[in-house]
């Protein structure tokens, strides 16, 4: 089940770069929430920041607090943890080149010392069907590598080897720009399933797709949250003058 | 008037790219070339002498026929084994410490700096070094000083080809495999190296390849040996040493048989890489790239 989380006066800087500036929101539970904003905002750093992948990078820095459930994974946790219950989906889909898809799906569990082959097969093949790729796949599990596959479905394989850890929460990092607009609608619809079970984060370039799949939606700029509040406000009825800017095309 | 112009453009353009694949062509052909007339001016001189008896028997002494390097053969087997348990999992260790763990750090440079005048010193000058570390201690000569000397000689190109091979593996892999809630060695060992694994085989094959043919670091450490030897512990004969022993003798009997020597040994290394190649080759799947 997916839980809620809970920023407060979120920072974070790259070298002398300050990226984010005292973001604080609360994001409800199993629900699609969108972040929004110009190339270079900081939404990306801003979900790297929940599940301390940003730290990955020997310059970075953060403060602030942020609690997925009933966690401050600043405080009360290792990296390591937080990231099994917060799994990340990339912009450019990552599969392991030299894996087969099943090794991509149960890498997260087997690498981390998961012996149980039954019950391996039986995640393996449950992550692909919510992943929504398991009838395109079946027949090549063991046989073909993961870098065989399309685009498209390389970017569900890479769902389903984060649905195999069994998160709490999913982030998405643009996880459909390097994609053709078949294969989009396939991962949008997608996260209506995966909502049922997760919370979602995604950040996304494309605003009718946030309008699609979020129920609230954040617009970012230059580093501050500029504006949170519900997708249908935001796109309808924006209380800040940027965030209508934006929107409505006129810069970004 | 244009047309024309862009008509002599075009055949311009056409003739650069032309002369450019010529030229590729040619300079291909002068790298190989060298390599194709040592091989069938080898086989010319060496062939007639290569026979069974090359592989079974130890050399027969001056004035008789017959003989062979079988002693040396097994010889070079025993001490290049030695050397690549040695310099295989160093150089390997010490290039995922360069790519991985140490990347920016002083040390990581100083190490980098280090090998790569390894990488320069005369292999004349590593026999010395082992003798004075292995052989002077233990009193004798022995095949495991001779693997100790090519052991390191293969660390340097090892340990520089895996660094490469590692920073070659796009960072997005490695985010993937920490985003999974792996810890950072395990990403290391799993998936980052396995990932450049081709490449790293092919560094280790050169690294082997290079030192089975050396014969300077073993003349102060495997010394030779005219009889059997499969103890690491003693003086062993080596095919390399054999074929500069029986080059420069006087007599043509075993002039034949340093031909005969120098070709089993190129044979021997194209044999023992394109093994590697292919066993390391079958857990691939389709389409890994």
């Amino acid at each position: 089940m997916g839980v809620g989380i809970e920023v407060s006066n979120l920072n974070a800087w790259y070298g002398a770069n300050h990226t984010l500036q005292d973001i604080s929101l609360r994001i409800p539970p199993n629900q699609a929430t969108a972040l929004i904003g110009p190339s270079g905002c900081g939404k990306s750093t801003f979900v790297r920041c929940l599940n301390r992948m940003h730290e990955t990078n020997p310059i970075a820095r953060v403060t602030g607090s942020v609690r997925i459930g009933d966690l401050d994974i600043y405080k009360d946790a290792k990296p390591v943890e937080i990231r099994r219950r917060v799994g990340m989906v990339f912009q450019r889909p990552n599969p392991f080149p030299t894996m087969s898809i099943y090794d991509n799906v149960a890498s997260g569990l087997k690498l981390n010392g998961f012996r149980n082959r039954r019950a391996l097969d039986e995640i393996v093949e449950k992550s692909l069907r919510n992943s929504a790729l398991w009838d395109e796949v079946k027949d090549d599990l063991r046989k073909k590598s993961g870098a065989s596959l399309s685009g498209g479905q390389q970017q569900r394989l890479c769902i389903a080897r984060a649905l195999a850890v069994d998160p709490e929460v999913i982030l998405m990092d643009e996880p459909a720009s390097a994609l053709d607009p078949v294969s989009t609608s396939k991962i949008e619809d997608l996260i209506f399933e995966l909502k049922t079970h997760y919370t979602i984060v995604i950040v996304t370039h494309n605003m009718q797709q946030a309008a699609r799949v979020a129920e609230k939606t954040g617009f970012f700029l230059n580093g501050r949250l500029v504006e949170f509040d519900s997708t249908h406000k935001i796109f309808t009825n924006p209380s800040d003058k940027r965030t209508e800017d934006y929107i409505t095309g006129r810069f970004g | 008037m244009a047309t024309a112009n862009n008509n002599t453009r075009y055949l311009l353009r056409d003739l650069t790219d032309k002369l450019a694949s010529t030229l590729a062509v040619l300079a291909t052909l002068l790298v190989i070339a060298p390599l194709v007339a040592i091989f069938v001016y080898l086989i010319y001189k060496g062939a007639s002498s290569v026979n069974l008896a090359f592989f079974t028997q130890i050399p027969a002494p001056v004035g008789e026929a017959g003989g062979g390097m079988g002693n040396a053969i097994a010889g070079s087997l025993l001490i290049l084994l030695m050397g690549s348990c040695i310099g295989v999992p160093i150089g390997i260790s010490g290039g995922i410490f360069l790519a991985e763990f140490g990347r920016g750090t002083k040390i990581a440079n100083a190490i980098r700096f280090t090998a790569d005048v390894l990488n320069g010193v005369p292999s004349i000058v590593m026999g010395i070094a082992v003798y004075s570390l292995v052989v002077k201690p233990q009193g004798h000569f022995s095949a495991f000083a001779g693997g100790v000397a090519l052991g390191i000689m293969m660390v340097p190109t090892i340990m520089r080809t895996t660094e490469e091979m590692l920073l070659m593996v796009p960072n997005a892999i490695r985010e993937a495999a920490l985003g999974l809630g792996l810890p950072n060695w395990r990403s290391v060992l799993s998936i980052t190296l396995k990932t450049a694994s081709p490449g790293i085989i092919t560094g280790c094959m050169l690294a082997f390849a290079r030192v089975a043919g050396e014969t300077a670091p073993l003349i102060f450490t495997a010394f030779g040996n005219s009889f059997w030897n499969w103890h690491p512990n003693e003086p062993t004969a080596a095919l390399p040493l054999q074929i500069y022993v029986f080059a420069i003798s006087p007599y043509d009997d075993w002039h034949r048989l340093a031909w005969a020597g120098a070709l089993v040994l190129i044979v021997l290394i194209v044999l023992a890489v394109s093994l590697v190649r292919y066993v390391t080759s079958r857990g691939v799947m389709k389409g890994a790239s």
